[in-house]
């Protein structure tokens, strides 16, 4: 399975992607993940070296070029270390000769595919469509690009945002560029209005990436609307409610409705260890397909239902194959007779064990 | 209607469970066939998991529709195979941050008396090395790790 891609963007150097990157990194391994730095470009800023310690850095590999050493990623380090997640900085930089690929974005491609989560940084006029606008906007012809598609392919972009007066002022402190280099860089690729502007680039690229990402779901939303069907998903604590819960998630996807899920406990009624698991199991599906759990206690299931389905607005009921008790069947009227007359208006729908359709042949 | 015939197996109480693991689109025959010979000399309940990986942009409790949408089709293919064999299955669909963050959450509100773990270097298939050496260390119960028969892949169990 190949692993997600998430890209940090960014306007300019400095605004604190590669920061949040080890941020995001850090957090990912408090919670359990295994994460590696794949590579880091710490620019001698110490607020971000002191922020990698404590994660594990693959090896780098060095490549002798012309008696000069270059320290690039080693994609095949990376890879047979195979982590869960790798932290992998400026993906439009370019490899030295003699690497295994030309650009680091093509490493993160050799990453991904090997099944590991990738999160990497990139400044806006990088990306190889924009190259003339940032010319023309910057005056500075930018050499190392990315192909669109990598944005595009991306499972997540998200927008590292400063405004150029805050930027500015890192820079002014020396958290950007070491002192020496600080003047130049405010006079000609740090002045106000070229941040501006690269800016703008980065917000609106970032929109049209996320509109790209929402166009069916818009689509989708507007169907929902017309209709507004809610479901309402009557379970006990055992397996089969499970199999009616997904049953009935299937469905509000189709219908475009919402989903809640209602188990009436009988007063004073006590669960098992296996039923109290099974109503715990059930809680966490429903957490998982955006459900909503909801728990009555009455002894009377019938009209609990019908007060859950007036408050709730349901207009869809889903029950499995109810028990049948003869005795009760001839006192009272079937369970499902006595649920029809109850709740009018409103689509009842039995879900079937799939299991027993061979029953079904002859 | 037949009569007569046999019902979809329900679980006895107190039936030992036996948790079947998966995080991909496909789970390889050969584990299924394996899980349901244990299930069926151990009396026990088939539990297949497959485990959803939430992104760390997302809370853990968020709703995982495009990740149920995957998962769903499999697991029930899975869920519809053990019931045509008759055996009890309580399927389920669990999530973390990574596939063993997932387990270790599923384990520490489920108990489980054996697991049995398809092994592939293909992890679309089953679980790599690591994970494997990982599940071992720290799995609270008996784990069998099965390596799917070769050229299984044109088999796979998919919706």
């Amino acid at each position: 399975m190949r692993g997600r891609f998430r890209i940090l963007l960014g306007a300019a150097a400095g605004v604190g992607k590669t920061y949040r990157m080890l941020q995001e990194g850090r957090s990912a391994a408090t919670e359990g993940v295994d994460v590696v730095i794949g590579y880091l470009e710490p620019h001698d800023r110490p607020e971000t070296a002191a922020l990698a310690e404590g994660l594990e850095t693959v090896p780098r590999r060095r490549i002798d070029l012309q008696g000069v050493a270059l320290d690039e990623m080693d994609v095949d380090a990376v890879v047979r270390r195979a982590p869960e997640l790798a932290l992998i900085d400026e993906l439009a930089h370019t490899n030295a000769p003699g690497s295994r690929n030309q650009k680091r974005y093509q490493d993160i491609e050799a990453v991904l595919d090997g099944g590991i989560d990738v999160i990497s940084t990139v400044n806006v006029q990088h990306l190889e469509s924009l190259n003339d606008t940032v010319f023309e906007l910057t005056g500075v012809r930018v050499r190392e690009t990315f192909p669109d598609r990598i944005l595009d392919e991306a499972d997540e972009v998200v927008l590292v945002d400063l405004a150029p007066q805050e930027l500015q002022e890192r820079l002014r402190a020396g958290k950007v560029y070491a002192p020496a280099r600080v003047e130049t860089a405010l006079a000609n690729f740090f002045r106000t209005e070229n941040l501006g502007a690269l800016r703008q680039l980065a917000l609106r690229e970032l929109s049209e990436d996320v509109e790209a990402r929402r166009e069916t779901r818009v689509i989708d939303r507007a169907a929902q609307q017309a209709i507004l069907e809610r479901i309402l998903v009557l379970v006990t604590p055992q397996p089969s409610s499970q199999r009616l819960m997904r049953r009935a998630w299937r469905s509000s996807q189709r219908l475009g409705a919402d989903v809640d899920v209602l188990w009436v406990r009988r007063g004073g009624e006590r669960l098992s260890e296996e039923q109290a698991v099974s109503l715990a199991a059930l809680r966490r599906l429903a957490a998982i397909l955006g459900a909503h759990f909801l728990e009555e206690e009455a002894n009377d299931v019938i009209a609990a239902v019908r007060a859950v389905v007036i408050d709730r607005g349901t207009t869809y009921l889903y029950i499995g194959t109810p028990e049948r008790r003869r005795l009760e069947e001839v006192a009272r009227g079937s369970f499902l007779a006595r649920l029809i007359d109850a709740l009018p208006g409103i689509d009842i729908r039995i879900a079937a064990d799939r299991g027993r359709r061979r029953e079904l042949l002859p | 209607m037949r009569l007569g015939r046999k019902r979809a197996a329900a679980a006895r109480p107190g039936a030992p469970r036996l948790l079947v693991p998966f995080a991909g689109a496909q789970l390889d025959p050969a584990v299924l066939e394996a899980a349901f010979r244990i299930a069926r000399a151990d009396g026990a309940v088939f539990v297949p998991a497959y485990l959803i990986i939430v992104p760390f942009t997302l809370a853990l409790d968020s709703p995982l529709t495009h990740e149920v949408e995957v998962a769903l089709p499999v697991l029930e293919a899975v869920e519809l195979q053990a019931q045509r064999e008759q055996i009890p299955v309580d399927a389920r669909l669990e999530r973390g941050r990574s596939v063993r963050d997932a387990l270790r959450r599923l384990w520490e509100v489920e108990a489980f008396d054996r697991i049995l773990l398809p092994v592939s270097a293909d992890e679309r298939a089953g679980f790599g090395e690591r994970d494997i050496a990982w599940i071992l260390m720290h799995a609270p119960t008996e784990t069998l790790a099965l390596r799917p028969a070769s050229g299984s892949v044109r088999a796979r169990v998919t919706p």
